[in-house]
Formats: C-alpha cells, structure tokens, sequence
C-alpha cells in the first residue's frame, strides 16, 4: 500500500490500569466477534485460560434511538421502535403502543387485545428460536441451529402475510394494529406449530442429555439469586435462578389474565437452566396461542378515536373533517396529553419498559426504553470471572443479548 | 486512498494481442475460481444478522453459491460482508478488520444502514460504510429479503469474474 | 384502585415537597438532591424494593432548575413500581450514586452521564458506555444538535 500509515482511534479506555498478577494476560475479545453478537467487546485478564476479571464495553450500535424519537412524530417513530429488540420486534411495537396508548387514555378493542397477545407470544417463539439457534450453533450444533432456524422461517415468512415484513413488522399503531387477519392465517398458524413440535422434539433429543452440552452448560455462567436482583435481572435470567418473577402473571396485561400457562422456573442460574427455560417457554407460548386463536373475538382492530386512528381512506377522499382529521395527525401527529408514563411488557429478554414525557404535541419530548439487555450486561461479570475463556461463549449466547436493545 | 484491486491498465500496455488473449483466459479461469469459493467475512451487528442467518440456512442457502463458510478471521476471508449499521465507534474496527484482510478482497454493504446510514441520520451511526472502506457491493433493504442478498452475491460473483486478476506482477 | 402497599407508603414516605402521588399505576415521588439516598434505602430495606429498574434523565430545558433524574423501582413481593424524580440544576448536575446499594446503578448511572452530563456522586466509574472517548458533549440534550456528527475515522474522498 502506498498510503501512510496512521494508527486508527481507539474508542474505549480499560479500566484495567494494572495486571493482578506478574504471568496474568489482558486479552481483547471483540467486538467484531461472532460470539459477542458482534457489538460488545470484553476485555478479559486471563490465567492460562481462567478469567480472572472481565471489562464489559457496549455502545458499538447505539443509534441515537432516543434522540431520534426527539425528531419524529408518535406514529413515525414506530420503525425505530421496531428495531430495538429486532428478533422480537412486535414486543417493542406494543410495549411503546401500550405506552401512548396509556398516556393518552385510549382503550384498545377487544379483538386488538387477543391479537396483540397472540402476537407477542408469536415474537416470544421467534426470539427464543433465534437465541436457541445462535447458542447452539456457537457450541458446535449445527444441526440443531438449522432446525430451528428452517422453523423460524416459516414463522417469518407467515408474518411477512400478516405485516408485509419478514423481520422488522412496524404493524403497531397507537389505538390497534396496521391491518387485520388475512384469511387463513389461523389455519397457517396451525400447521406452522404442529410443525414446530415436530422440529423441536428433534431438538431435544439431539440436545437435552446429551452428554458434551451438559458438560459445557452445568454449572457454567451461574449467578446467585441475590446477585441477579442486585443486578436488576429479570426475565429468563432471573427466572434461571428461581425467581418466578413474570410480569404477564405478576402484573398482567393485554389478556394474559385470561390465558392458563405456566411459568417455568430454575433451580442453578447457570446455563442450562436457561437453556431449558426457553425450550419450555417456547411450548408455554405454543399452548397460550392455541388458546388465543379459540378465543379470539370479532370486531375492529382500531379503536374509533380519531385522536389517534386513520380515518377511513373513502371518508378521507369525501369528507372535509377527516381529511383534516387525517393531515393532522400526519402532519402534526397525535396529541398525547402533557404527562409521564411507564409501562413495561415481559419481553424474551426480561422487563422491557418504555418511559414516556409528552408535552402535549404531537411530537415526543422523550421516549426512553428501558433495555433488558443492557441492565443484563452490567451482571455479566459475575458470570464471566472465575469460568474458562471458552465458558465465555455459552455464557454470552445464553445472557440473549440483543445489541439494537443494549445501545439503543 | 485505498488502491482497488483492479487498477486501470494503460494504453501504453495495450499492444500484444497474443498476450492479451493469455491474460483474458487466466482471469476468466481466476474469476471462476474465485467466484465460486468466497469466504464471507461477517461484520454482523445488527437487525441484518436476523436475515443473514435466514439466508445462510434453508430454504435460501448461499452454500449453494459457495459463499456460506464464514471466517471469522480477516486473514482467511475475502468478502466482507457489512451486516447492519456501523456506528462511529465501531468505524474503527471496521477499518482495523478490512486493513487485516489480504488481497483480493471486496466489501459487501449489506442493508440500507450500511449503504447510507439508513434513517439514522444523527450523530451516533456511520451514514454509510464506504465513508471509511471502499464498497463493491450495495444491497439496500431493512433487511433486505434472502432473495436480495442472493441478488446480491450474484451481482458480485458476476463482477469477480468480470475483473482483472492479477497473480504474478501487475501484468500478469 | 391503588395497591394498599401504597398508602403505607404514601404515609411512611414524606418529602420536603408534598406526598407521593399515583400517576398511571405508578407512585411518583418528587424528591429533594439530599432525600435521594436515604429515601432509596429505605424502600429497599423496609418495603422490599429490591430490582432498582432504570435511572434516566429528563432536560426541561428554559426551565430552572434544568435537569430531572427520574429513577424506577420494582418489587417483586409486592409486585408494584415506584417512581423518583429529583431536579439537579444545570450549572452542577449531580445526585448521589446508588452504587453502593444496587449493582444495576454502575451501567445505568453511567448511561444517563454519557447522554446528559448527569454526574453521580459515589460512582467512580463513569466512563463513556453507549459513545466513545474523544466524544465531546452529552447528545441527548436538547441544545445539542442531532446531527453533529464527532467520526473517529476521518471521511475517505
């Protein structure tokens, strides 16, 4: 190369000033690395090949999440939403709709209600395949991540009927959703389970006893109960380590009061404890679908409040008052009245909340989204040190850190 | 900047057709060759991964390309595939891993935050990958379908085995 | 209909600028800089408060004093969410760390410094988390402009 060289800026500062011992190794692991996610670095003081003490950097994707919502209407600002917790992404919609919808004091419609519940649900198995798929294959079960990967993109290209979009849906809207059901898709849904227990009991046999994974998993990444609420853990971290803090049960919401499912719960905090966490979660939300599509009411999905629905497109082409109506809240977006509000869903992840300040306009004046993810980072020292350099990567995989949720 | 692999051959050079018949059968051999066996590198950070891994799997398969064996070391790689945004703070790395990579290499810019910075137009996302690295390649998308990617990857095989490849100096 | 843990709250809990009130489920206190760590404490210990849930910063900014640090908290034996709000002024913006009572408060406390300059006494690490060194101002205030751009790679072409 005939260009000088010049030394490339260094983002980070280790807090590492000193090794604790003479023959200790600081080791750099990331944040290009695949069982990172490829957004968090670990600067890791190794002996031999025990950590010793772990520096945890995120920040590689924050994307200005928040000042970005500064700029945009409450309805424009859906698609950032949206991709937060991008394996999940109708959670986020709904959780941030739930949120505005609260402040405003719209009350969605029943048929929204079961739908939207089915919905989260439905993102529930995503993200929980996709972390199944991703942990397993970063241990060397290749097959494993292909089953569930191949299951997921049924489930993907299913929602992409539904919502016109494969991964990143924008199908939340303050007051209800984008569109309704196609015909079918019930149906669909179905077969689309059925086909899911198949693969997943292929998973489990591959998997559960199987004598290489429970060496790498038992008793590796643990953390005490006391630690992870210290450490603000929720969801399946907290749950790993016997907690049985779920806030469908504890605080429920949408219609999860109205759904019979069990929350299962942990005995070690370690790996595999999530690891079978989330295989039983995914067939707890397998059965809280079945029961949503029985239960699912007729009647519209939006509600009829045009503080903050669509008109109709032909009253829009004919009437003068909605196509005020509908310039309005283009234009100017949704009045929320001047207040606060924190509202938080059970995301795969754990507590995903989002605090809201509106000032009055149609524009946000903060939205702030508290990351699962990001709090879980901040313990996952804890379950680092003292392990093996390649315990490292089971550990990661199983902590399901999403890095659009982690940095916003 | 940044020499591309392909440097413009001057007229001065443009005389033997004999020669030149050679060289057109080797790059045609090359490009073949390289074509069919690219190693990914994947620079995976964001919404992208989801349908990076829905296109390395079933049904969409790039290991039907003979793109699909990821190296995770800049050294082994040749394509960079870019997954996802690149914030400032991550625009080193980036620039840290296409420095590592050896010749030849080509960049992938995969989904529109790495096209453009896709609407995170503020202060924290790079707006665009090929501010810091040349790019050979843009598939625009949030994400962009298995089927673009594959487009994609297509588009860049077609321009590997359309290009120069030179093996021995910087005629041959 | 308020969780009955709230009037026992509402009377045990009394800041220097009015009770607590319940806004949206949730019970808001508003809190004076000093009341900030002792009332922590006491609703860790005494109520069962135990996941300290999110520390953030809210700019007013024209008004005085400047900055709000909201702070929420969960119990997951009484199942219900607490919400602290203590005004810090531009000209020092700092509250006490809760650090020593939570581990939670290390990431978070750093976040809201890197995003609104909050400084938190108590946490000796407050490194940038979400940006990087060499970054230059708090973005997430509102006199800061969304697209000033600070690259650490220069530009090619």
């Amino acid at each position: 190369m005939d260009a000088p060289h010049r030394p490339i800026a260094n983002p980070v500062r280790s807090i590492f000033e000193q090794t604790l011992r003479e023959d200790s190794v600081v080791v750099n692991i990331g944040p290009s690395h695949p069982a990172t996610h490829g957004t968090v670095q670990i600067i890791a003081e190794l002996d031999g090949e025990r950590v010793l003490r772990s520096d945890i950097h995120c920040g590689y994707l924050h994307r200005g999440f928040e000042k970005e919502c500064e700029d945009h209407t409450w309805h424009n600002l859906i698609p950032y939403v949206d991709r937060l917790n991008y394996v999940s992404a109708l959670i986020n919609d709904f959780a941030y709709c739930g949120a505005v919808e609260e402040l405003m004091g719209v009350q969605i419609t029943p048929r929204c209600r079961y739908l939207r519940t089915l919905l989260s649900e439905y993102s529930r198995l995503v993200d929980h395949l996709t972390c199944l798929a991703a942990g397993l294959m970063e241990l060397g079960a290749m097959t494993a991540f292909l089953y569930l990967v191949m299951i997921r993109d049924f489930m993907y290209e299913h929602l992409a009927a539904l919502t016109g979009a494969r991964v990143t849906y924008t199908y939340g809207r303050i007051g209800g959703l984008a569109r309704d059901l196609p015909a079918g898709w019930l149906t669909r849904m179905e077969e689309i389970l059925n086909q899911y227990e198949d693969f997943i009991s292929r998973v489990h046999a591959l998997v559960d006893r199987n004598r290489i994974f429970i060496d790498r998993m038992r008793n590796v990444g643990v953390i005490s109960t006391a630690n992870a609420l210290s450490y603000g853990y929720t969801g399946v971290m907290l749950r790993s380590t016997g907690v049985p803090h779920d806030l469908r049960k504890d605080t429920p919401y949408l219609a999860y009061a109205e759904l019979d499912f069990d929350v299962p719960v942990g005995i070690k905090g370690d790996n595999y404890d999530r690891y079978f966490i989330r295989m039983r979660e995914m067939d707890e939300s397998v059965y809280m679908m079945r029961q949503l599509a029985q239960m699912l009411p007729d009647g519209p999905i939006n509600v009829d409040d045009r503080r903050c629905t669509f008109p109709e497109k032909q009253l829009v082409y004919t009437e003068i008052e909605s196509l005020i109506n509908h310039f309005k809240l283009v234009m100017d977006g949704p009045a929320v009245p001047a207040g606060e509000c924190y509202v938080a869903h059970e995301s795969p992840n754990g507590e995903l909340g989002f605090y809201i300040v509106s000032t009055g306009s149609g524009t946000p004046y903060k939205v702030h989204c508290r990351a699962p993810s990001f709090v879980h980072m901040g313990g996952a020292h804890l379950m680092i040190d003292g392990g093996q350099l390649a315990d490292i990567v089971p550990t990661f995989g199983s902590i399901n850190m999403i890095g659009g949720e982690c940095d916003r | 900047m940044y020499a591309r692999t392909v440097p413009i051959v001057p007229a001065s050079r443009q005389k033997d057709g004999a020669f030149e018949y050679l060289t057109t059968r080797k790059d045609e051999l090359i490009g073949w060759a390289r074509k069919f066996s690219i190693f990914p590198y994947p620079f995976v950070t964001a919404c992208c991964a989801m349908e990076f891994m829905a296109v390395s799997a079933s049904p969409y398969d790039t290991d039907r390309f003979g793109a699909a064996l990821p190296r995770f070391s800049p050294r082994q790689a040749d394509l960079l595939m870019v997954v996802g945004t690149v914030t400032h703070k991550q625009a080193p790395i980036l620039l840290k891993v296409y420095e590592q990579m050896c010749e030849p290499k080509w960049v992938m810019a995969f989904g529109v935050c790495a096209t453009s910075g896709g609407f995170y137009q503020n202060y924290a996302a790079l707006p665009g990958i090929d501010k810091v690295i040349p790019v050979d390649i843009y598939i625009p998308g949030c994400p962009p379908r298995p089927e673009m990617v594959i487009d994609g990857i297509m588009q860049l095989q077609e321009k590997i085995a359309g290009s120069r490849h030179l093996i021995v100096n910087d005629r041959f | 209909m308020e969780p009955p843990l709230f009037d026992g709250l509402k009377q045990a809990i009394v800041p220097a600028s009015g009770p607590g009130v319940v806004s949206h489920g949730i019970l808001v206190f508003v809190l004076a800089p000093d009341e900030l760590l002792p009332t922590v404490r006491q609703l860790r210990d005494a109520h069962g408060f135990d996941i300290f849930l999110d520390v953030t910063a809210v700019d007013w900014i024209g008004q005085v004093p400047r900055f709000e640090v909201v702070h929420h908290f969960y119990s997951t034996a009484h199942k219900v969410r607490v919400r602290l709000k203590v005004r810090v002024p531009e000209a020092d913006p700092s509250v006490d760390s809760l650090v020593p009572l939570y581990g939670s408060a290390a990431f978070m406390e750093r976040e809201c410094h890197d995003m609104y300059g909050i400084h938190f006494r108590g946490n000796a690490d407050l490194r940038p988390i979400l940006l990087y060194e060499g970054f230059v101002g708090h973005p997430l205030r509102k006199d800061y402009p969304k697209q000033q751009e600070q690259p650490l790679v220069p530009y090619r072409s």
